[in-house]
């Protein structure tokens, strides 16, 4: 192995940039225009700003003026999870820490989730019944640790049959797997473009177009007085490039689920201890969710990344602290297994031979640990 | 029009429109392009090498922005632009504060609209805003703001310098009021910071809002200066994985802070040279606009104003037929924000300018990119068009709007 070898496993926590999106940011970068200026220049960022909401919109099968561009996935939640002052908010407790923590913020309550990793529905219909006050229910597209894709149509149903708003985080949808937001029957939707290939600091929350939201940032009216503040032009077109493509290239999705599961099938027959969560049900293409017992995610990623492997103990947020997954506890996973689990995520241009510098990284750790527990 | 002044075909118009946005600076777009490519990683994935590499330019970029204010790199809190750090300002304070009893804000009639958009929020949920008016000059008078604190004061929310009118206000003597009496003092520097010098400690400021893309950096990128010593406390707007202190969640945009700080950095280095030049193309603008249009205004005070701004009523003339008349020139009525509205500028009906004048405006901005060339094509195609439409019958937009 070579020091300078470097396999990007981390893929759930920023993707790399689709050339042709950065090619757009870069062209928009230098241009001065303020899309809500009435000059040329400002027509002409917003001539752009449109194209891009049209390629969003498409990507997820809404109508554009149903895009309301923000700065990113996090801020959409709030957006979504603070828009309805009246509504109680239900959210499911595998939900991103931005959804868990802007539904704190309001007293939101959890949905729980089954042991494989999917929304209790049952639980769900039940929390709703029980309280006739309007409630706003969110539940995730497809779970950014374990990769588990949740049953959110069905969700939608259950929601509205009680007249409840619905709301999915499909950060993590869009270029893994088809996200529609019509069959989906969402009212509300995050979207983020650093996850499918856009550049950071980009992303959206699809509304319903007869809602009427409480925005979280006011200012001068932009984006139909949902969300204030001068457009991120080049942002926005380097994220609309990336939905493009991410529409396009759906084929790549298949290769990398061809991929992770040879990962899977590695290094399970490496280690009969290790135990993949999430695998009873149908999952995200890209990410593989594991724990070597006995040695702590921390050591894990630790050696991982001094062998160039890069991957996460988690979801990438806040202090850089590894913590115990709230996500495997929401599981009912004993906090001794979900103490020792990964994320792997893959993606487009992962590689067999980063696969295989994944397998030989955590194999010579897992060889190394129980050597040494010998 | 007369060929004297039309552009040459190839030629894009004059951009004289640098309070609503500017264009990156090359050596920002340079510094931002590997962390779009090659450097990916989340500044939050500290458990790799790409991650870590990102967390690294970001603090970099954070020690930037507080050098130019003098704060500490830890008082800096990254948002998506001024606008939210203006709205994280003014709800976040008052929310933290109304619960021990001080629910009242002070601001000015003609603060950026996001924060009287905020400030009117809070009104909703039960706080007391006072909205005070300005001088003709555009001024605060001081006496008068004093006069509004109350002991349930919470926050003032003043300007730094002005987006329309590019007066800048007196931000030290408001701090020192602020001070002396435990009110946290908010000022949106979106135009100040990078072209005025700005010192949080001088002037006695808790909260500071810092626009990117106003100073050749990028959009999408602003921060809110939080003052450590005494604490400046807040509530955030943005909760999740609790990034930026807890203050303000969401993955940060690391090439977006990168092209920030450089931008920063930039106009720190710079501002010596820039500003004495500014003020030379915009007295070279002003003198040689009066002296073919003697009857030409200049609103907001001469003095306290930002190098590259000037704001003008051409009177007689509707600022809407004036721009049509000059497609040479990008030039605006006021703020970007509210371009597409008909009503002529809040600001400058606040400074005491009948409708009519108040419609005759133009905002003109000037900055790094501009040079003396541009300002003599844009007095002379200015001038040509105020005359060619003083002779015709008004079929204004201002009449069609009234």
């Amino acid at each position: 192995m070579t020091a300078t070898r470097a396999s990007y496993l981390d893929w759930n926590a920023n993707a790399p940039m689709r050339e042709e999106a950065i090619a757009a940011v870069n062209a928009a970068l230098g241009r001065a225009g303020n899309p809500s200026s009435v000059h040329g220049y400002g027509r002409r960022a917003r001539q752009a700003v449109n194209v891009a909401r049209d390629a969003i919109a498409k990507l997820v099968n809404a109508a554009p003026e149903e895009v309301v561009f923000t700065s990113g996935g996090t801020e959409a939640n709030n957006l979504a999870l603070r828009g309805f002052p009246t509504r109680r908010v239900m959210v499911s407790a595998i939900e991103h820490e931005s959804a868990l923590a802007a539904a704190t913020a309001v007293d939101g309550s959890r949905i729980p989730v089954t042991g494989k990793g999917v929304v209790d529905l049952l639980a769900l219909a039940q929390m709703l019944a029980a309280d006739p006050r309007p409630a706003l229910v969110s539940v995730m597209f497809a779970n950014n640790e374990t990769g588990v894709v949740q049953p959110v149509a069905e969700a939608a149903q259950i929601a509205h049959r009680h007249g409840a708003l619905f709301h999915c985080d499909a950060v993590q949808g869009p270029g893994k797997l088809p996200v529609d937001f019509r069959a989906i029957d969402a009212d509300l939707m995050t979207i983020s473009a650093h996850k499918i290939g856009g550049p950071m600091g980009s992303g959206a929350l699809i509304l319903r177009r007869d809602l009427a939201i409480e925005p979280l940032v006011k200012g001068g009216g932009q984006e139909r007085g949902r969300r204030g503040g001068t457009e991120n032009f080049p942002g926005i077109v380097g994220f609309g490039k990336a939905a493009a493509i991410a529409l396009e290239d759906m084929e790549a999705a298949r290769d990398v689920a061809a991929l992770r599961d040879v990962a899977e099938r590695h290094l399970l027959a490496l280690a009969p201890d290790a135990i993949v969560f999430g695998r009873e049900a149908p999952r995200l293409p890209n990410t593989l969710c594991i724990a070597m017992p006995r040695v702590a995610s921390a050591t894990q990623v630790i050696a991982l990344d001094l062998a160039g492997v890069m991957v996460s103990a988690g979801a990438a947020c806040s202090s850089g602290k590894v913590t115990r997954s709230h996500v495997l506890d929401a599981m009912g996973v004993a906090p001794a297994i979900a103490e020792c689990a990964i994320r792997i995520s893959l993606g487009w241009s992962t590689t067999g031979a980063e696969i295989d510098h994944l397998i030989e990284a955590w194999g010579a750790l897992y060889a190394r640990t129980r050597a040494s527990a010998a | 029009m007369t060929a004297a002044i039309a552009r040459k075909p190839n030629q894009p118009p004059v951009y004289l429109d640098y309070q609503a946005t500017t264009p990156c600076d090359p050596r920002v777009v340079e510094a931002m392009l590997p962390w779009f490519t090659e450097k990916f990683g989340n500044p939050a994935s500290v458990t790799h090498a790409y991650g870590r590499e990102a967390e690294a330019a970001v603090e970099a970029a954070r020690a930037q922005v507080a050098s130019i204010v003098k704060a500490e790199p830890r008082e800096i809190i990254f948002t998506s632009g001024a606008t939210e750090a203006n709205n994280l300002a003014v709800k976040g304070a008052l929310r933290f504060h109304r619960q021990f009893g001080k629910d009242h804000m002070v601001t000015l009639v003609t603060e950026h609209k996001c924060v009287i958009e905020s400030a009117r929020a809070m009104e909703r949920e039960g706080c007391r805003v006072t909205f005070l008016p300005v001088e003709p000059s555009g001024l605060v008078d001081l006496k008068k703001l004093e006069a509004a604190l109350e002991e349930k004061t919470a926050l003032v929310s003043v300007m730094a310098a002005h987006n329309e009118i590019g007066v800048i206000q007196p931000l030290a003597e408001i701090g020192a009021l602020c001070r002396a009496r435990g009110i946290l003092f908010h000022s949106d520097a979106a135009q100040a910071v990078g072209k005025i010098p700005t010192d949080v400690d001088a002037m006695s400021i808790d909260l500071l809002s810092i626009s990117g893309h106003k100073i050749y950096g990028p959009k999408g990128i602003g921060a809110l200066y939080v003052r450590r010593r005494p604490r400046a406390r807040i509530e955030p707007l943005i909760d999740g994985g609790g990034q930026e202190r807890g203050l303000r969640s969401g993955t940060l945009p690391t090439p977006l802070c990168v092209g920030f700080g450089v931008a920063v950095a930039l106009a720190e280095a710079e501002m010596r040279g820039e500003a004495p030049r500014l003020l030379a193309l915009r007295q070279r603008f002003l003198n040689g606009l009066r002296q073919k249009l003697p009857r030409v205004q200049l609103n907001g005070d001469a003095e306290q104003r930002l190098p590259g701004n000037l704001n003008l009523s051409f009177p007689g003339t509707p600022a809407l037929d004036l721009m049509a008349a000059c497609p040479g020139l990008a030039l605006s009525t006021g703020s970007a924000c509210t371009a597409a509205e008909v009503e002529p500028s809040f600001v400058l009906r606040a400074l005491g300018h009948p409708p009519e004048l108040a419609a005759s405006s133009l905002r003109i901005g000037l900055g790094r990119f501009s040079t003396e060339a541009e300002v003599d094509y844009a007095i002379e195609a200015l001038a040509a068009a105020v005359k060619e439409l003083g002779a015709r019958p008004v079929t204004s937009a201002l009449a069609r709007a009234t």
